[in-house]
């Protein structure tokens, strides 16, 4: 037993450090004073001052937050209605088709949905004059449609384990099933709701390649302006933004990660204390 | 005797059809959002894969002609299979996906079982440190190993100062590259269905083979591989499906020899644009995939009904 | 005074099954319910009374929850239909029912308090505050929670929880009230304290009860009536002493408790003493019976455990057979034998220990008479 458990305990170690040694190297080059982003000359923060004097990395950083938030909140909307009608409804006719909807952007190449979206807004404007040319719009609904994906595989899964006695016991004491979604379900799957909201922002801030596709002129999102970058070679000020995000990401993670750890503690507390105390 | 008819008081339940009800709303919205965004698109490929490229704007035949008649032609399937360019690209690209989820699986599997083997408190710590990577940026990590499998990144510079090489190993570039990179990028995509079939799994199983005498390598050959299947068929999926078509991978870290089939895309598209051939290739990669992303629907319905 | 407890002295439940201008409170008419080609409720069709505490007992997949469920409007009946207090209640959507159901699982609201919970279902009725602040105290009175008010459910135990379930439908006074499996997830001690409280009740407040459960000592001592289902249909309807001395088939006879069967012929019919002749036990056996059955017809003897005497000594019964004790559970107050025949058959005695086991008569191995009076055993024609 213990050989196994040192297997286990070196690949574990070796595991994260694979995850981590790449980022952990953005991180220290980004404070190389050099150009040379490899070539370590000594420490400097000048990359990060470039960083925010760059209009166009700014201008895109805006562009991709605005784009993420809207996606976010719409791909919410419409993945929680996805999810809710798998889950809690058994059988209806296209359920079939329904399902393999929701499953299948998660696992399509990007450069497919991409392509077949550009395709469908060309056709489209075309044929209605809508969309009128490509841009914010075009990109937002590409956004949505495969982060309602995402989120409606979260709430479906959430859904499926939430005890669905709860709700007849609320329709047996007298709810209509609006109102029982929203005083009895809602709040119950309200942390896949959010955890759906926060995966959909990181999606479409990420998001290069479906981006591209459906873009227009004067709107160049955040990876797309670092993508032009990068692909001449390595830029110091792209380590910089790496390691802003990596910052902010590790703190959003850790706060979320307390959070939780203090919720499991606290109720933890609570049932030993109605256990303790029997009738 | 029957009962007296009385007239209930109460409200009757018309049972309307699904779609005019309140759950057809409910269910149409999304529905109808995914038909007219995710699927008709597809349809739009297909007919655009069969038109020819023009210069005009869409530049691309339309399917019905002047005179009402069908333009359609298979000379892009033809031009695929004719020119071996593609078909190195695919096979190349499912090579590359294939091996690249082999390493993740390899990685991934005794990550995942070390974190079901991990104290309680622990776990959860585990699991935050597996998806932390996953919500940086997929850019900025594929670039990362630029810096470091660069002529003088990291690797290259290290090897050096400590005098085990002299000249710089050619990294950047080459089909090594891109296997780091997918096992890289993709691994949190393998770790997380991993565990999450793994800690399903109950430790009393093991437990039991052991009081019968079994090993603890033969246990966990008999017992717990097998019972972990469905999360090694979900985790290869979710990893080898998008691996194939990828682009930002062989395009930031691989050489011009490692074609895969998502850069032949982008090329065909924005390079040459001629979207009638990247349609077709869209459409072929899509049939090459077809089985397995059913493979991956069916596991999901599997899960779904559990 | 609590407003949910019957102002007019409550009556103990009379028979209402037994007076023929009593109509029934809630009439099953014909109700089956198909899966596809499988039926889980295959045409039943019961009368229930007014405050009854009706229980519907069988195994696993017989039908019973989901005859529950039919009830409580979470499931239509592909055929049949449901009166309540003359009313038809088939197509009413569970929300407009007056009927409320407690669930196995408890079902309560786990983001908030247990007043909430209670208040839940007043509030859908849009009872004015003050009302409805009432009636929640005096449900939570009746079930003892009052000081636990405040509480979230996680800091409840079971048995507090089930409470809660129970006061949250109380305290909307249905017309009928549907337990699934209500002591299921009790321990053995709670179960029987909680067993007398919700008798309590149900005769405190009035309402009729229709209880859900597969463990027939429970039936039996929470019940008035039973009705035994197998395989989606009613095998038998009757008071707990019916059911337990007047089974009217093998299965349920067999289903509670337990029984020894014995398969012979008629051969003599005098009135209401039949003798039957049971090649099993190389003997006529004698038994009496109100059935109306000639000679020659195949029938089973039935005997219960405990309704046979056994002793060293020769009994002077009207049945007899002699054995050998090849079994012997000891069980504290009673024992259980089991008896083989010269010919190989196993007949199940109990009795009770009423000496002390230091003067215990029969032991292992021993040569025993067993013996039993004619009006002891029935008579199966199924």
């Amino acid at each position: 037993m213990r050989r196994r458990s040192w297997f286990l305990f070196s690949a574990l170690c070796f595991g994260f450090a694979f995850l981590y040694v790449p980022i952990l190297s953005l991180i220290v080059y980004s404070f190389n004073e050099s150009r040379l982003v490899t070539v370590w000359s000594g420490f400097s923060t000048r990359w990060y001052v470039q960083l925010f004097r760059d209009p166009q990395i700014i201008d895109a950083a805006l562009l991709s937050l605005r784009i993420a938030a809207v996606n976010a909140t719409f791909a919410v909307a419409l993945g929680t209605l996805a999810g809710l009608a798998i889950s809690r409804f058994q059988r209806f006719p296209g359920r079939m088709l329904f399902t393999g909807m929701i499953a299948a952007p998660l696992v399509m190449p990007e450069v497919i949905t991409g392509l077949s979206l550009l395709l469908l807004f060309v056709t489209l404007e075309g044929a209605i004059g809508w969309p009128s040319g490509r841009g914010v719009t075009t990109i937002t609904i590409a956004h949505i449609t495969f982060s309602m994906a995402y989120v409606a595989v979260i709430v479906q899964s959430r859904l499926s384990s939430m005890d669905a006695s709860l709700e007849e016991a609320a329709l047996d004491l007298g709810a209509r099933p609006w109102k029982v979604f929203f005083v009895i379900t809602l709040p119950i799957i309200a942390p896949a709701l959010v955890a759906g909201w926060l995966l959909s922002f990181t999606l479409s801030l990420d998001d290069l390649v479906i981006a591209s596709f459906v873009s227009g002129p004067g709107a160049s999102t955040l990876p797309m302006v670092v993508f032009s970058k990068v692909r001449l070679g390595v830029s110091p000020d792209v380590n910089a933004l790496a390691t802003i995000i990596v910052g902010v990401v590790t703190l959003a993670v850790g706060i979320s990660g307390w959070l939780m750890i203090r919720n499991e503690r606290r109720r933890e507390r609570d049932i030993q204390a109605a256990l303790a105390a029997r009738d | 005797m029957s009962a007296p008819a009385v007239k209930a008081p109460y409200g009757r339940l018309r049972r309307l059809p699904f779609w005019i009800s309140g759950r057809g709303a409910v269910a149409g919205i999304p529905y109808l959002w995914l038909l007219l965004f995710f699927l008709l698109p597809f349809g739009i490929v297909l007919k655009i894969s069969v038109a020819e490229p023009i210069i005009a704007q869409p530049p691309f035949t339309p399917l019905f002609g002047p005179d009402g008649s069908l333009q359609a032609t298979l000379d892009n399937y033809r031009f695929l299979l004719e020119d071996s360019l593609y078909l190195i690209a695919y096979l190349n690209s499912l090579k590359l996906a294939g091996i690249s989820t082999l390493l993740c699986l390899l990685i991934g599997y005794p990550m995942a079982y070390g974190i079901t083997r991990a104290p309680r408190a622990t776990r959860n710590i585990l699991l935050l440190l597996v998806i932390l990577p996953f919500w940086t940026s997929f850019l900025l990590r594929v670039y990362a190993w630029m810096g470091i499998l660069r002529n003088n990144g990291l690797i290259n510079n290290l090897l050096m100062s400590l005098g085990v090489i002299e000249q710089p190993i050619q990294m950047m570039n080459t089909d090594f590259a891109i296997y780091l990179g997918i096992t890289y990028s993709y691994l949190p995509f393998m770790i997380l269905p991993l565990y999450a079939a793994l800690e399903r799994l109950s430790p009393d199983l093991v437990e039991a083979a052991q009081d019968l005498g079994c090993r603890p390598w033969k246990a966990f050959v008999t017992i717990t591989l097998p019972l972990s299947l469905p999360g090694i068929i979900a985790g290869c999926l979710l990893v080898f499906i998008p691996a194939v078509g990828e682009f930002v991978i062989p395009s930031l870290l691989g050489g011009p020899d490692s074609l895969m089939i998502g850069r032949v895309l982008w090329d065909e598209f924005f390079g040459n644009r001629d979207w009638p051939v990247a349609s077709a290739v869209a459409i072929a990669l899509l049939l090459v995939l077809v089985v397995p992303i059913m493979l991956f629907q069916r596991m999901n319905l599997r899960q779904a009904r559990s | 005074m609590n407003s949910l407890v019957q102002t007019a002295a409550p009556d103990r439940v009379k028979n209402g099954w037994n007076r023929p201008e009593e109509a029934p409170f809630l009439r099953i008419e014909g109700v089956e319910k198909r899966f596809g080609g499988f039926a889980a409720v295959d045409g039943v069709s019961l009368d229930i009374y007014r405050k009854e505490l009706f229980c519907l007992l069988g195994g696993s997949g017989c039908g019973k929850t989901t005859l529950l469920r039919i009830l409580a409007g979470f499931e239509q009946p592909t055929a049949g239909r449901i009166y309540l207090d003359g009313s038809d209640m088939t197509d009413v959507p569970p929300y407009e029912r007056p009927i409320n159901m407690m669930f196995q699982s408890y079902a309560l609201f786990p983001h908030m308090s247990v007043e909430s919970n209670v208040a839940f279902g007043l509030k859908q009725e849009g009872l004015p505050r003050k009302e409805i602040a009432r009636r929640v105290a005096d449900a939570l009175e009746l079930v003892q929670l009052g000081p636990l008010a405040k509480r979230r459910p996680h800091q409840l135990s079971g048995g507090q929880r089930q409470r809660v379930a129970l006061a949250r439908c109380l305290v909307k006074r249905p017309k009928l009230l549907l337990l699934d499996e209500p002591l299921a997830a009790l321990d053995k001690k709670l179960r029987e304290h909680t067993q007398f409280e919700l008798m309590n009740i149900q005769e405190e407040v009035g309402i009729t009860f229709i209880v859900v459960t597969h463990d027939q000592e429970e039936a039996m001592s929470l019940s008035t009536r039973i009705a035994v289902m197998d395989r989606g249909q009613i095998v038998q309807v009757g008071t707990p002493t019916e059911i337990y001395e007047y089974p009217e088939t093998r299965f349920t006879a067999n289903f509670i408790g337990s029984i020894n069967f014995f398969d012979g012929r008629i051969a003599r019919v005098e009135g209401e003493n039949l003798t039957v002749a049971v090649p099993q036990l190389g003997r006529d056996l004698l038994v009496r019976s109100k059935k109306e059955l000639s000679p020659g017809t195949e029938v089973c003897v039935a005997i219960r455990p405990e309704k046979i005497a056994i002793s060293r000594q020769p009994l002077d019964l009207p049945n007899g057979v002699k054995g050998k004790v090849r079994d012997l559970g000891y069980l504290g107050s009673v024992s259980v034998y089991r008896v083989e025949l010269e010919n190989g058959c196993l007949i199940k005695v109990t009795a009770a220990n009423t000496l002390h086991s230091a003067e215990r008569e029969v032991d292992w191995d021993d040569e025993v008479y067993l013996g039993w009076r004619a009006t002891s055993a029935l008579v199966l024609t199924e």
